[in-house]
């Protein structure tokens, strides 16, 4: 069990989505962690012992043994670190819990990945657009409290931080619309309650460095074609 | 333990309707097996799984799941029973190295099997096989890492991994049977091949995986198909 000679560990980049994820769980069950700071573009010896199959961020590691996928990592926080839950106790709503996660990893995430790397083509980024669209229907159909999680953020909510704060930083660099709150009323009120969440407020990366670091990808992407 | 108000949507040709087969074999369950067809997809599926429109699907009363890995830990976590029938790791460290490798083998493993095998030209082919190569090295290592000896990557008894693995056995014999080499290297992956065996001859496990000659017929056909498709003009 948690006790105060633990040794915990969050590898990762201010810029990730994902590391976002596993840095707001941290704070809000309270958990004393040493952030670490990877260059992404100059991998570490740690990052590359700790996660040699993907090499990527975020890596959690308590007492020395790493974990990697942010969603691997928040359920193994969860269950280490009792406090303010964000998985439901009964397994259905943790199977519902699971399924909307790894919803946001594979169809929204993804899409969104695509539309930015599409730029240029503009079949390719319309087809993306769309399955963007669709995907983000499927999630406002679903929302039915405050928060997905209920009254109180869960893993949903949490991975969809991507949803609430990269999204829009997307949407302004590449001048599309996705989620606006005109077609997604239910999820756009989310996304400010969401932002406007004690804990999260306090722990999203600055704005005006994340748009000025995406923008210079995305302007290196529109280069290169 | 027995229970009539569990439904399985699924089809034998698939390894994401055997995990849950095995997963519900394991726990001692009965259930009603519904054979999706999927042409055209029943309304039972395209009501249980709206958004992805995919087997397998488990019913459980008036609750539906979806994606095989969910629906095992589902399973798992409902019917707790006893030690000796779980499937994850009771630890959560080992619970997060379980569920990491799972993920890996739905991402790496499916997509280089599944592109390999259908692939249209022969440069795909061997880029996707050789792919799969590099997926199963690795899993060798993981299996002889985990296993300690015992024989499953649960170590004593099949566990989660086992699971998500061996439901592609039968979908390995097909890539035997197309390409003439075997499904695990001796060399390479010895450990892996005696992990087969083991697992095949699992009692959960008989009778589930799909017999390799009605499963080469359907992937012939499946792969005419898949080429029909790719050669038709685009709408």
């Amino acid at each position: 069990m948690a006790t105060n000679q633990e040794e915990v560990k969050l590898l990762g980049s201010v810029k990730s989505p994902f590391v976002c994820r596993v840095h707001i769980v941290l704070k809000l069950k309270g958990i004393e962690f040493e952030f670490v700071d990877e260059n992404l573009a100059n991998k570490s010896d740690q990052l590359l012992k700790y996660n040699p199959v993907y090499k990527k961020v975020p890596v959690f590691v308590h007492n020395d043994k790493p974990i990697s996928e942010s969603l691997v990592i928040l359920e193994y926080i969860d269950e280490t670190w009792k406090q303010n839950p964000i998985l439901p106790s009964d397994p259905y709503h943790r199977a519902l819990a699971r399924f909307w996660s790894k919803f946001i990893d594979d169809k929204i995430v993804a899409a969104s990945v695509k539309v930015v790397h599409s730029v240029g083509d503009e079949k390719e980024r319309e087809k993306n657009v769309e399955e963007s669209i669709e995907a983000l229907q499927i999630l406002e159909n679903e929302l039915k409290d405050k928060f997905f999680g209920g009254e109180e953020i869960g893993i949903v909510d949490i991975a969809a931080v991507f949803i609430a704060f990269w999204l829009p930083v997307i949407q302004d660099i590449t001048g599309l619309k996705m989620l606006t709150a005109e077609k997604f009323p239910k999820l756009y009120n989310w996304s400010q309650e969401f932002l406007n969440h004690p804990i999260v407020k306090e722990n999203i990366p600055p704005r005006d460095p994340l748009f000025a670091i995406y923008k210079a990808y995305y302007d290196s992407l529109i280069a290169s074609k | 333990m027995a229970t009539s108000d569990l439904k399985l949507l699924g089809g034998w040709f698939s390894p994401f309707a055997c995990r849950v087969q095995i997963a519900l074999s394991i726990k001692g369950l009965d259930y009603e097996n519904i054979e999706e067809n999927l042409n055209p997809k029943s309304d039972l599926l395209l009501q249980s799984n709206p958004t992805y429109k995919k087997i397998p699907v488990l019913i459980h009363g008036d609750k539906t799941i979806c994606e095989s890995a969910i629906i095992v830990q589902y399973i798992d976590e409902v019917w707790k029973n006893n030690a000796t029938s779980s499937i994850l790791p009771s630890n959560a460290y080992d619970k997060a190295i379980a569920r990491f490798w799972v993920s890996y083998i739905d991402d790496k493993f499916f997509n280089s099997l599944r592109n390999g095998l259908f692939a249209q030209d022969d440069e795909s082919k061997k880029k996707y096989f050789d792919e799969l190569e590099e997926v199963l090295l690795k899993l060798e290592e993981v299996f002889n890492k985990l296993s300690e000896g015992k024989g499953f990557f649960g170590g004593e008894k099949i566990g989660f991994i086992d699971i998500a693995l061996g439901c592609y056995l039968s979908w390995l014999k097909v890539k035997e049977k197309f390409t003439g080499t075997k499904m695990f290297d001796e060399a390479k992956n010895p450990g892996l091949v005696i992990w087969a065996e083991t697992f095949s001859a699992h009692p959960s496990v008989k009778g589930i995986l799909p017999e390799t000659d009605k499963l080469v017929e359907f992937a012939i056909a499946m792969a005419q198909r898949l080429a029909a498709a790719a050669a038709a003009p685009p709408k």
